[in-house]
């Protein structure tokens, strides 16, 4: 919001300047809230519409706009009196020496730490809370999170690593989910049978998919990706003999630790390795399986990149033009990023399908898409480590804020953070697009380099300059 | 013979309604080159203001004539959605300018996803009725006991069209702020050369395309009789699938491409299957864009290194 509306306005404003564009900032916020927000209608008895006036909210959210306009114009306003005192350094300059700040000196240790946190977090749940029945929720959570941060990283490869805006990622979940389902309930296949068969699966679709949108430039082949990710879903929702339609399947076969079931019978996990039975073995044992594929997946990841492969989808995500021009096969490389993101996108699914024991098409549709894609952007399109941190913050965080007791005292009784997290990843989106384009956490390590390895500031490359 | 006139006429209406939303994506992908993601959540939001411009009208303030009260809505819902257009791009859009290619869609997505939540946290979840209006038709011939009806809706959402896309071509074409806009779609950098504000000719388009959307949006909830949140998605799709079908860029194109999807989604619901319409209109986005992204009126476009 800044940025639209500082031109020309920037130097030597005063404070009678600042009050009139906060009210007019103000004055926008009115009508957009009307009549939106100002009149909720509601259902009544008779099935016919109420109206109730809420003209506190509006004034409330009108007070907000203006006091953060207010707060930032002011923020501006130093930071450029700030500015005009020190001389401005040049850009080149900059670039070669530039220090990493204190969000990338921190992605350097962040690997090791994340990984220490991920793999103690089970152990740590259940001594914090006492017994491993009280830690289902952080284990749970935990669960989520990681499948998130497995999906957005099997996006990485499409969207971060090959440029190519994928709409429509989620059907390679949807493959997934239901290649497992319908193998483990037809032909009682176990999961370690059917998750390569579900990541082939889905990497054989994203090829299928992928080779007519192989001309297309960015924004079509975001669009045609949405539309083949709807088709699925639509089709899988009609064809009714084969999936069941919008009931889905139920009673998939759980997952069982390499062959023993989680049961508490003799030939069960517990037995088999002389522990007590407790139902959240399973939910362990789930943990460390997604762990496991998602640290797969990065692994995987960060190989290629260093690959000629992984070279040339980052030459494809600069300029397509002039990576053809190189003699690079554009062909190949787009249909390997599109197979193998899918491929992973298929792993996800199977775990999904094991780890619910229930799938129908409402899990997979596009805002499911969205949510991956914004995880992805958030993260930075190519950072590993930033898609992890997005995930934990956009999955975890409102699950966080929801157990936070003063956000009832201060919004109601009926407060919900769940309903608000994504009108906040909406805005994170946007917000992340006008002020940081590379994302949070954004240094991009030249992955071929001549002589010493320096990070380039996000900030400083831009598309087909860096 | 006889189902074949009727779903022809719900067919143009469909399309009509379609086509009006359709012209907001392609005069701006016409002049800065975006899929306006939003558009269709934008339409959404103009058929809430529509909603519950008609129930205040009715329940509160006793305006009797429901022709009057869609009339009065049709008048506010347009500045007020226009204004959702004009400030989405000033927030989301605008900063954006010189980003990388990508950014604009992303934005818009993100922005899309803001509007529809957004609605749904205001307005809550659950499908919104609105008492029928205007029942009744002409009947325009009869036969085996198959009567062929226009409905007076339907009427309605034809004239409303008409009148409003002639409105339009003469402010494209004959006015100061067409002349500026169509230039603009030419050449942005030439167009400022010559002393057009770019940045206020865009922001123009958007308020339009807005308010054709917003007119769309009152139309959509005088056809069907309901809104949710979510309407924003298919028919935003379907309209985008519009704009692609008749040449994106393309004016007349879009109102073309409107009327063609509106008459493929009727005749493939009345003749094949109607559990697959949306799948049908999806192939076809899929479709054209893979073998004729130019669409049906719409120019080749050559990338120039």
């Amino acid at each position: 919001m800044a940025d639209a509306m500082r031109e020309g306005t920037a130097r030597g404003a005063g404070l009678a300047e600042i009050l009139r564009d906060a009210g007019l900032y103000a004055l926008v916020t009115l009508g957009l809230c009307i009549p939106i927000v100002s009149y909720r209608t509601d259902l009544s008895q008779t099935s016919a519409l109420d109206l109730t006036p809420r003209w506190g909210v509006v004034a409330g959210l009108c007070g907000a706009i203006f006091a953060l306009r207010l707060v930032q114009r002011m923020v501006l306003l130093r930071r450029d009196a700030r500015r005009a005192l020190t001389p401005a350094p040049r850009q080149a300059t900059e670039a070669v020496d530039a220090t990493p700040n204190a969000g990338q000196r921190i992605s350097g240790l962040a690997l090791p730490l994340f990984l220490g946190a991920a793999l103690a977090l089970p152990l740590v749940a259940a001594l914090a809370s006492g017994g491993l029945g009280p830690a289902r929720y952080w284990i749970d959570l935990g669960i989520l999170i990681l499948t998130y941060v497995m999906l957005g990283w099997g996006l990485n490869i499409v969207v971060g690593l090959a440029g190519l805006l994928d709409l429509g990622y989620v059907a390679f979940y949807a493959v997934g989910a239901y290649t497992y389902a319908l193998l483990a309930t037809t032909f009682g296949l176990s999961f370690w049978l059917c998750l390569p068969l579900a990541g082939l699966a889905a990497a054989l679709w994203g090829m299928l998919l992928g080779f007519p949108v192989l001309r297309l430039r960015g924004d079509y082949l975001a669009i045609v990706t949405l539309a083949f990710g709807e088709i699925i879903r639509l089709v899988l929702i009609n064809w009714v003999d084969l999936t069941g339609g919008s009931a889905g399947i139920s009673s998939i076969p759980r997952a069982t630790f390499f062959g023993i079931p989680f049961t508490a019978g003799p030939n069960g996990f517990a037995a088999t390795f002389g522990l007590s039975f407790d139902a959240m073995h399973r939910n362990v044992f789930l943990y460390y399986l997604i762990l496991a594929l998602a640290l797969i997946t990065n692994g995987v990841t960060l190989r290629l990149r260093r690959l000629p492969i992984g070279r040339a989808w980052e030459a494809l995500r600069e300029d397509e033009i002039a990576c053809r021009s190189l003699g690079i096969n554009t062909t190949t490389t787009k249909l390997t990023a599109f197979a193998l993101g899918a491929m992973f996108g298929g792993f996800a699914g199977s775990f999904f399908a094991v780890r619910q024991g229930f799938i129908s098409p409402e899990s997979f549709n596009f805002l499911e898409s969205a949510i991956i894609l914004a995880i992805v952007v958030l993260g930075g399109m190519g950072s590993q480590v930033g898609v992890a941190v997005a995930a934990i913050a956009m999955v975890g965080g409102p699950e966080l804020l929801r157990n936070l007791g003063f956000l009832k005292a201060v919004f109601g009784e009926g407060f919900d953070p769940n309903e608000y997290r994504l009108l906040l990843f909406g805005l994170a989106m946007v917000a992340m697009m006008v002020w940081r384009p590379r994302g949070l956490i954004s240094v991009r390590m030249p992955s071929v380099a001549l002589t010493q390895r320096r990070g380039v500031s996000g900030a400083l490359v831009r598309e087909g300059h860096g | 013979m006889d189902v074949f006139v009727q779903q022809l006429i719900n067919g143009l209406t469909l399309g009509a309604i379609y086509g009006l939303i359709a012209i907001g994506y392609t005069m701006v992908f016409g002049i800065i080159g975006m899929v306006n993601f939003a558009h269709g959540d934008v339409f959404m939001v103009s058929t809430f203001i529509a909603l519950i411009g008609f129930l205040i009208l009715t329940t509160w303030l006793g305006v009797a004539s429901v022709a009057v009260a869609l009339l009065i809505v049709l008048i506010i819902t347009m500045p007020l959605t226009a204004l959702w257009g004009w400030a989405i791009e000033r927030v989301a859009y605008r900063p954006l300018r010189g980003s990388f290619r990508l950014a604009p869609l992303i934005s818009a997505i993100g922005v899309s996803i803001f509007l529809s939540n957004f609605v749904q946290v205001a307005q809550g979840a659950r499908n919104k009725p609105t008492p029928p209006m205007l029942n009744g038709g002409f009947t325009l011939f009869e036969r085996d006991g198959y009567a062929v009806t226009l409905s007076y809706k339907q009427c309605l959402i034809m004239i409303v069209t008409v009148l409003l896309l002639a409105g339009f071509w003469y402010l494209v074409q004959r006015t100061a702020f067409g002349r500026a806009q169509r230039a603009c779609e030419q050449d942005r950098r030439m167009a400022a050369l010559l002393g057009i504000d770019v940045d206020r000719t865009i922001s123009l388009t958007f308020v339009l395309g807005a308010a054709l959307a917003a007119v769309a949006g009152v139309l959509y909830l005088l056809y069907y009789g309901v809104v949710s949140f979510s309407d924003g998605f298919v028919p935003g799709v379907k309209a985008f699938t519009a704009a692609v079908l008749g040449g994106i860029g393309s004016l007349p194109g879009a109102v073309l491409g409107g009327l063609i999807i509106g008459l493929i989604e009727t005749f493939w619901s009345a003749y094949f299957s109607i559990e697959y319409k949306d799948v049908a209109a999806f192939s076809i986005l899929a479709i054209v864009l893979i073998f004729m992204p130019s669409g049906i009126l719409g120019r080749a476009e050559v990338e120039k290194v």
